[in-house]
């Protein structure tokens, strides 16, 4: 079987500062090189708190940011261009303000007919059709095209989002943070209907979270980041209960959850490192209780740890 | 579009720019049609007659040339010109604002230093330099003043555009396939096409000013050709002799500017979002209080909160937003209030120390008892008292809590120089031990740092700081960690509990994670559409909620370590607050909603320490209550 998507060592440095003429003050590193494999039909989680690349990636997998380095393969194809209309028949992306997706000014009909049009180049009734089609399967009634976004709570546009991805037809959808601004009661009904989505297309999804329980719901697996890069990467199953990077093991013992006393999992001082002076070694070493001279030299590569996990760490921990 | 109108019109000042403005502009297209005598006809045996000759209803100028048909045809050409130069200015100011703000980044840079080296003559001079080179004449004259306009509107424009291409909707619209100049004209052009139409109502009057003012350097229109520049001009050697001849074209200049002005400011003042929905009108620094029914005191605990209702009146429609929600926090004490976006447990917050923007909030009953004394209605006097020294707030988002410009040392220092009478040492000296409580590492250096400079966990614990800087009895913590990451909202969560152990605070949380509230409080309140429906000591509650709605709600968030699944949801979204259904809220959404559910109200039914406001619920309360 074939990867639906390959990401070979990509990575992105943003110049911070730039005069007019000559180069930039400082380089920031937002992603540092990442290789990551999705198979096709499934679903790998993200990971990540903020600042830590995962919005940057999704990015640059969609094409609207190109890397600085590394190449990206969908389904055998090679993307280099960061033509994002070249990526859009291939890779869609749902963004996280559902709200804020869409253009005020346009009707749910202009919206959604807009990839229809310029990535297809259908004619009206062929569109008419559809638009119908999709909008039956993410539950959205006829009636709602000719609304505008502002009418809408937060729930239903983030249907019409994933409608206008969808009616891209795409192999993969890039989902940053989906259910991140919608209440509870309502985020589970638009993570069924992306479950449902995913088996009734046989799509791939990339679902970005800074919410792990979210993540181990909908993933097959997760790729947890710190500091842009990939410091662990496993079944979502497994690497949570048995976590071999340190930062793994603080996210799952941040998350609040009922039953569990309330302590703080790590010293009261601890601090991100400065992306414009970052540290050399292990970007987490500052704050890992298991830090050695090692860690603060050498910067650990991703190194199989047992089964299909993957951990970038000197010192993990058992299993 | 009537909404546009109605605002306009309740504007009376805009109203009557506008009246007045729209007879200059009818006067103006019809002036052709009416038996006015020729404007260029010279008959110097009646020059300078003086108004209400004869056959002169305005009198003559120098060259005994009628007034009154001068000053109509001066009119129609000033407006003309005017209103072409705005256009023109506008058409060209917005294609390049739009572009530079799209692309941003060196191409932005270099037309924008363009269009600032074009701002930095005076533009009078600009435009005297353009019509020197063009030559004088009425077109060129055009041309100089929308040429001299053309970096306001770009200016204008692209900082709204720069706005727009952030947003995610731009991105989406690549990814449908749009190019630049599609995503230039589909999508940002009807975004910032209201800013184009203010920005030009603004300054269509200055316009004609200024194309007067070459009129009446000469270098606009040539003689015999009248407008109200050159007629001024022309009057100007008589103006001693004959004054009439020079004020009947400036008085019609004053009538125009005037009223476009007062007519623009309207638009504007209509069409801009931020002023529609109530910026014009400032807040009160008290929430309004109408109250039909006051319980009677002195209350229960360090904050008793009875049967408290707050409204939102918006035209003809009221907002529901709290409704009979009765709270009482002991002393030491955190109490959880939990609910889904729009419940009303802000309101709530708000509504205790009159917070709620008034107009449109309006608290229509209840009380708040704080040491005895009912809060609500209380003189504005008292109220800024306590605000900050007895209950203190915390809030969502701690970059906009903290006012950009200040340290935040001084800013801890301003809050305890409201209530203390200190020294500006002593106060300096205490805020530096705050921050030391919040734990925050190197308080000495981190209290002169601005509070950009600081991460978001730290400025949360800036605003805790702050927050405990009178050493108030009660905080209302409103979300306090919903910004911030799962490790750095542990650290808080933790600093918050050992805050309220070490010190004896009550705490009123607000928040929509049970995960947050099971860790940290002690009783648990849970709202759905203004109304509590649950109520009791977290532990119980969450074991074995009684109401529908918060049994449904605990089984819709996924909790970590549970492998992949399905997801539980409540079918359905909760009900807007200005359409309430007679009965139980809840009902249309519940499963067990039998007909009387949806007909009529219920109280919430006490029963030890927790209360449910349900006629099925899922736990018998009482019983449980019998058997503990």
């Amino acid at each position: 079987m074939t990867a639906a998507l390959r990401l070979e060592r990509i990575s992105k440095t943003f110049p911070v500062g730039k005069p007019l003429i000559g180069a930039p003050r400082a380089l920031v590193r937002a992603v540092r090189p990442v290789t990551l494999e999705v198979e096709t039909g499934e679903t790998l989680g993200v990971v990540g708190e903020s600042g830590c690349g995962k919005s940057t990636l999704a990015r640059m997998l969609v094409g609207l940011e190109p890397p600085s380095t590394g190449a990206i393969e969908i389904e055998g194809q090679q993307f280099d261009n960061a033509d994002p209309a070249a990526f859009g028949r291939m890779i869609q992306y749902v963004f996280q303000d559902p709200i804020s997706s869409l253009n005020p000014r346009k009707t749910v009909r202009q919206i959604i007919e807009t990839p229809l049009r310029r990535l297809y180049g259908m004619n009206r009734a062929d569109r008419a059709a559809r638009i119908s089609e999709i909008f039956d399967s993410v539950n959205l009634r006829e009636e709602f095209l000719d609304r505008y976004p502002h009418e809408f709570s937060g729930g239903q546009a983030q249907r019409i989002g994933i409608a206008r991805a969808l009616a891209a037809a795409p192999r993969i959808l890039v989902l940053d943070e989906p259910v991140s601004a919608l209440d509870v009661s309502v985020q589970a009904q638009v993570l069924n209907l992306l479950a449902r989505l995913k088996a009734e297309f046989g799509l791939t999804y990339l679902f970005i979270s800074h919410d792990l329980a979210v993540v181990e719901a909908v993933s097959d697996r997760v790729a947890v980041m710190y500091f842009g890069a990939v410091v662990e990467i496993g079944s979502a199953k497994r690497i949570f209960n048995a976590p071999r990077h340190p930062y793994t093991r603080l996210l799952a013992d941040s998350a609040p959850v009922v039953g569990r006393p309330l302590r703080a999992p790590e010293g009261k001082d601890t601090e991100l490192p400065d992306p414009l002076n970052p540290p050399t070694g292990c970007a987490f070493a500052a704050r890992c209780p298991r830090a050695s001279d090692l860690c603060r030299r050498v910067e650990p590569e991703l190194k199989p740890m047992e089964e299909d996990q993957l951990a970038a760490c000197h010192h993990p921990l058992d299993p | 579009m009537i909404a546009f109108l109605k605002l306009l019109a309740r504007n009376r000042m805009a109203a009557a720019g506008g009246i007045v403005l729209s007879f200059v502009v009818a006067l103006a297209v019809v002036t052709p049609l009416l038996p006015l005598q020729p404007p260029d006809v010279t008959n110097t045996a009646n020059r300078f007659l003086p108004p209400f000759s004869e056959g002169h209803l305005l009198g003559t100028d120098h060259l005994g040339r009628d007034l009154l048909s001068r000053l109509m045809w001066g009119t129609r050409l000033s407006l003309a010109v005017g209103a072409a130069a705005a256009i023109i200015a506008a058409v060209i100011g917005s294609a390049i604002g739009i572009v530079a703000g799209y692309f941003g980044g060196r191409t932005d840079n270099i037309i924008m230093r363009i269009v600032d080296m074009l701002m930095a003559f005076p533009y009078i001079l600009l435009a005297l330099a353009i019509v020197a080179a063009l030559g004088p004449g009425l077109m060129n004259a055009l041309i100089a003043v929308a040429a001299v306009n053309i970096p306001f509107f770009a200016r204008n424009i692209r900082g709204v555009t720069v706005g727009l291409a952030g947003r995610e909707f731009i991105d989406a619209a690549k990814l449908a396939g749009m190019g630049h100049g599609r995503i230039l004209a589909q999508e940002l052009l009807p975004n910032v096409v209201p800013v184009i139409v203010i920005a030009m109502s603004t300054t269509i009057g200055w316009m004609i000013l200024e194309t007067a003012g070459l009129s009446f350097l000469g270098l606009g229109s040539q003689p015999p050709q009248a407008d109200l520049g050159s007629m001024l001009g022309e009057a100007r050697s008589a103006l001693i002799t004959n004054p009439h001849t020079s004020v009947v074209p400036g008085l019609m200049i004053f009538v125009i500017v005037m009223s476009i002005n007062l007519f623009g400011d309207g638009v504007r003042d209509a069409l801009d979002p931020r002023l529609r929905s109530g910026a014009l009108t400032r807040p009160r620094p008290a929430t309004i209080v109408d109250r039909d029914n006051v319980p009677d005191g002195p209350g229960d605990g360090v904050l008793d909160i009875r049967a408290l209702e707050t409204q939102f009146h918006v035209g003809p429609r009221v907002y529901r937003a709290v409704n009979e929600v009765s709270l009482a926090v002991q002393p030491g004490e955190c109490l959880g209030v939990i609910g889904e976006s729009g419940s009303g447990k802000s309101v709530t917050a708000l509504s205790v120390m009159g917070l709620v923007a008034s107009p449109p909030g309006v608290i229509t009953g209840g009380a708040v008892f704080h040491d005895g004394h009912d809060l609500i209605g209380a003189p504005y006097r008292d109220l800024r008292r306590l605000r900050g020294d007895k209950v203190a707030y915390i809030f969502q988002d701690p970059l906009a809590t903290l006012h950009p410009l200040y340290r935040v040392g001084d800013q801890l220092a301003e809050a305890i120089l409201v209530h203390h009478r200190v020294g500006k040492a002593e106060a300096r000296a205490r805020a530096v031990a705050l921050l030391k409580s919040v734990r925050i590492p190197n308080a000495e250096r981190r209290i002169d740092a601005y509070p950009h400079e600081l991460s978001g966990g730290m400025r949360q614990r800036v605003g805790i700081a702050m927050a405990l800087a009178n050493d108030p009895e009660v905080i209302i913590a409103d979300e306090p960690t919903t910004a911030l990451d799962v490790t750095v909202q542990a650290q808080i969560l933790a600093l918050l509990d050992d805050l309220r152990r070490e010190r004896g605070l009550s705490i009123l949380f607000i928040t929509h994670d049970f995960g947050v509230v099971a860790q940290l409080c002690d009783r648990v309140a849970v709202m759905y559409a203004g109304r509590i429906v649950e109520e009791g000591p977290t532990a119980e509650v969450l074991a074995a909620p009684a109401h529908p709605y918060t049994k449904r709600l605990i089984a819709c968030v996924p909790e970590l370590g549970q492998g992949r699944r399905e997801l539980a949801a409540i079918p359905g979204l909760p009900p807007a607050v200005d359409r309430l259904p007679a009965g139980c809220h809840f009902a249309p959404r519940c499963d067990k909603a039998r007909e009387i559910c949806g007909q009529e109200p219920l109280p919430l039914a006490r029963s030890g320490a927790r209360a449910v406001r349900c006629r099925f619920p899922e736990e018998d309360i009482a019983s449980q209550e019998d058997t503990a």
